[in-house]
């Protein structure tokens, strides 16, 4: 549950997004609840050996992921990610099917070829850098793409995203004095989804500041908290966060609260959580009510997605594990893939 | 003759000017002062950055990861510690994504005793170094092959690990190791490229025409030539090693002295021939010796060589105790020294089954 005070910061224009853009959203946060829903389910059936993930930050997640200039290099925008971010990567474009084969371990999982836990992407052709499992070392790695960006000029960012209580490590001190270096401030966005837990420890027993954005200000950097359990909100402030990191080439601190809807992962049981905000529950009921979509078509949507998802399970549950001699592959790299191979 | 820091930083310029290096980043290591040993004086590409090691070495995976070629420094081995958790992801990066990412970047720090460096700045690094799998792992003895093993570190795809010993950064070459294109006269070249005293702000290197001279990884030098005895070690201990076989030769005993230069990839086969031929092997470093990596070369001697061994293998190294101390008495117990090393060959050569 979400205590601390939260802010709604928006630009005093409350026109509503496009209706397709809404239409959009609420299709890839179905999505990826569903999918999260399919993996619980999954490790329920013995069809993995953990589960982590992001339901309840769809809100937020998604619209991140829409507003990403994807691509490969420079020009475009680094991911620095954390285990909940499978909203971001369905919205940029990845496909539901290859996080049951990171589920499942195998051999086919693109993003690991079954060697890493659910949720752990590396997507190269979109800057996505590998998730790991250590809590925020990606804050002490982003001030490195965020410095080849800065150099390169453009308007190609970094952005870096993790949990609330992920913020006492060093790695986020670390992240805060290498951004806003006098004279070579960096074009680097830092994301800290508050879902107000670490695992079980909450965040008021640790934390004598009562918001994690207000770090940034000793350093000079912009910050905002939002209400990210709203995709509209989420939208509208990650915009304009990103504008400002594209254009004026300085770090931003966005501090988003979220829901933790399955628990922290499912060593604690992944069961649903009644007490806290479901953002999509909520956007569905406004769409409802602003005539964008009907009841119908939500259950309609959810029913062909669903099938789908199983569809994909059932596929998935038939392929090969990886080969056991494959332990030997890619300890060393014969040639540097980062930079297209070049050298 | 170059020293050793000389021939790093001329790597370093060969690096930045020739081999596609973006960043040479640390503590320090920019103007004014170009490294606490010199060695990134009037390079191009070297800045300054906050005291912070895990920021240097997560900035450098960033830029690794972002197409860049990153060179960073961490002062001394001895704070090189808080960053394990990082160097473990550099090292597993192209293996956690199955090959979709890699991390060519360099880590250069000064390890190891022998400048009376108390309790944090005499530490060996090797032994941590050598226990993360997706790191190429070097530590030049000469300043030749320092400035050799830097241009293949620089130009490889994966991250690798250059341990330079501070005992040796002032160290010349010898006759006939000299880096080819460097000036014969020692003056001559500090006044081309050792920063002056005092301001230095208009100062700018000369920088003579060195070729890019790569000495690959996994090649072992056999330094003494020798039939009783092999010894095989590497950085700070080489010399030792060396001045021991000489001291040995008026006995009789004469012992094969191999530097290994790199550790990961190692060059076994240089090893294993040389035993096969001396049937007896002493392994010498300086890291302390619980889980040293000549433990790890000992496990190998037994399991490969077992029946072609005439005495035990041996490792000379580091006493197990946290720190080495300051005192010269301390010191001299605490890491192994000529006289140690020269006994331990002799008892090996005299070893009779
Ligand atoms: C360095 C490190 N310490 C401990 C853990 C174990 N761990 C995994 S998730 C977690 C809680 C993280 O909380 P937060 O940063 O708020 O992110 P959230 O999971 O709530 O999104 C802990 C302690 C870890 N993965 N890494």
């Amino acid at each position: 549950m979400n205590t601390s005070p939260i802010h709604h910061a928006t630009n005093g224009v409350d026109a509503h997004l496009a209706p397709d853009l809404l239409v959009r959203m609420h299709e890839l946060m179905l999505q990826t609840r569903l999918l999260e829903e399919r993996l619980i389910t999954m490790i329920r059936q013995g069809d993995g050996y953990f589960w982590i993930g992001g339901p309840g930050e769809e809100a937020f997640n998604v619209p991140l992921g829409l507003l990403v200039n994807k691509g490969e290099g420079l020009s475009h925008d680094y991911l620095h990610l954390h285990y909940r971010s499978s909203g971001t990567l369905l919205a940029l474009g990845a496909e539901p099917i290859d996080s049951l084969r990171q589920m499942k371990s195998v051999k086919t999982d693109p993003y690991s070829g079954g060697r890493n836990f659910v949720g752990h992407y590396s997507a190269r052709k979109w800057n996505v850098v590998p998730i790991s499992s250590p809590i925020e070392v990606q804050f002490s790695m982003a001030p490195g793409t965020a410095i080849a960006q800065k150099r390169a000029g453009g308007r190609g960012i970094t952005i870096v995203q993790g949990g609330d209580a992920g913020t006492a490590e060093g790695d986020f001190a670390t992240c805060l004095i290498w951004a806003s270096r006098p004279g070579n401030e960096l074009p680097l966005l830092m994301i800290v989804t508050n879902n107000s837990y670490g695992i079980s420890t909450t965040y008021g027993t640790q934390h004598g500041e009562p918001r994690i954005s207000d770090r940034g200000k000793a350093f000079g950097i912009k910050t905002a908290t939002i209400d990210g359990n709203d995709p509209e909100v989420s939208y509208r402030e990650l915009q304009k966060a990103m504008e400002y990191v594209r254009t004026e080439r300085r770090p931003f601190l966005l501090e988003a609260h979220v829901s933790r809807l399955y628990g922290h992962s499912s060593s604690s049981g992944a069961n649903f959580v009644e007490d806290e905000v479901d953002g999509l529950a909520r956007f569905e009921a406004r769409l409802v009510e602003r005539r964008i979509l009907s009841r119908a078509t939500l259950d309609d949507m959810r029913t062909r997605m669903t099938a789908e998802l199983l569809a994909a399970y059932q596929k998935v549950r038939e392929e090969a594990p990886p080969d056991p001699s494959s332990i030997w592959d890619h300890v060393f790299a014969t040639k540097n893939v980062n930079d297209g191979g070049a050298r | 003759m170059a020293t050793m820091v000389q021939a790093i930083r001329m790597a370093l310029h060969v690096g930045e000017e020739r081999l596609g290096v973006t960043d040479i980043l640390g503590e320090d290591v920019g103007p004014p002062l170009g490294g606490v040993f010199t060695a990134t004086q009037g390079l191009r590409t070297a800045w300054n950055t906050p005291l912070d090691e895990r920021g240097i070495i997560g900035a450098a995976m960033g830029l690794a990861l972002a197409g860049q070629r990153p060179i960073a420094e961490i002062q001394f081995c001895d704070y090189v510690y808080n960053t394990i958790d990082l160097l473990k992801l550099a090292g597993g990066m192209c293996w956690s994504s199955n090959g979709d990412f890699n991390c060519p970047m360099v880590m250069m720090t000064p390890v190891g005793s022998g400048i009376h460096g108390s309790l944090y700045h005499s530490h060996s690094f090797d032994a941590t170094a050598t226990h993360l799998p997706g790191w190429k792992i070097v530590m030049p003895a000469t300043p030749r092959d320092a400035y050799g093993l830097m241009l293949s570190a620089i130009v490889d795809p994966n991250p690798v690990m250059f341990l330079a010993p501070k005992a040796l950064m002032r160290v010349k070459s010898l006759p006939g190791e000299e880096i080819p294109g460097e000036p014969g006269d020692d003056k001559q070249l500090a006044k081309m490229i050792d920063a002056p005293l005092g301001d230095r702000s208009a100062w700018r290197p000369s920088w003579p025409d060195t070729p890019d001279l790569f000495i690959p990884f996994g090649e072992a030098k056999i330094v003494r030539a020798g039939e009783t005895v092999t010894v095989v070690t590497y950085g700070r201990m080489v010399m030792e090693c060396a001045k021991a076989a000489d001291e040995l030769r008026a006995e009789g005993i004469t012992a094969e002295v191999i530097d290994l230069r790199s550790l990961h990839p190692v060059d076994w086969a240089t090893i294993k021939k040389s035993v096969q031929k001396t049937n007896r092997v002493l392994y010498v470093n300086e890291e302390t010796e619980v889980t040293n990596f000549g433990e790890h070369l000992i496990r190998r001697t037994v399991d490969e060589l077992f029946y072609e061994l005439h005495a035990p293998p041996r490792l000379l190294a580091g006493a197990f105790v946290p720190y080495v101390g300051l005192a010269p008495s301390l010191e001299s117990a605490s890491v192994p020294q000529r006289a140690g090393i020269v006994q331990a060959i002799r008892e090996l050569a005299k070893h009779r089954p």
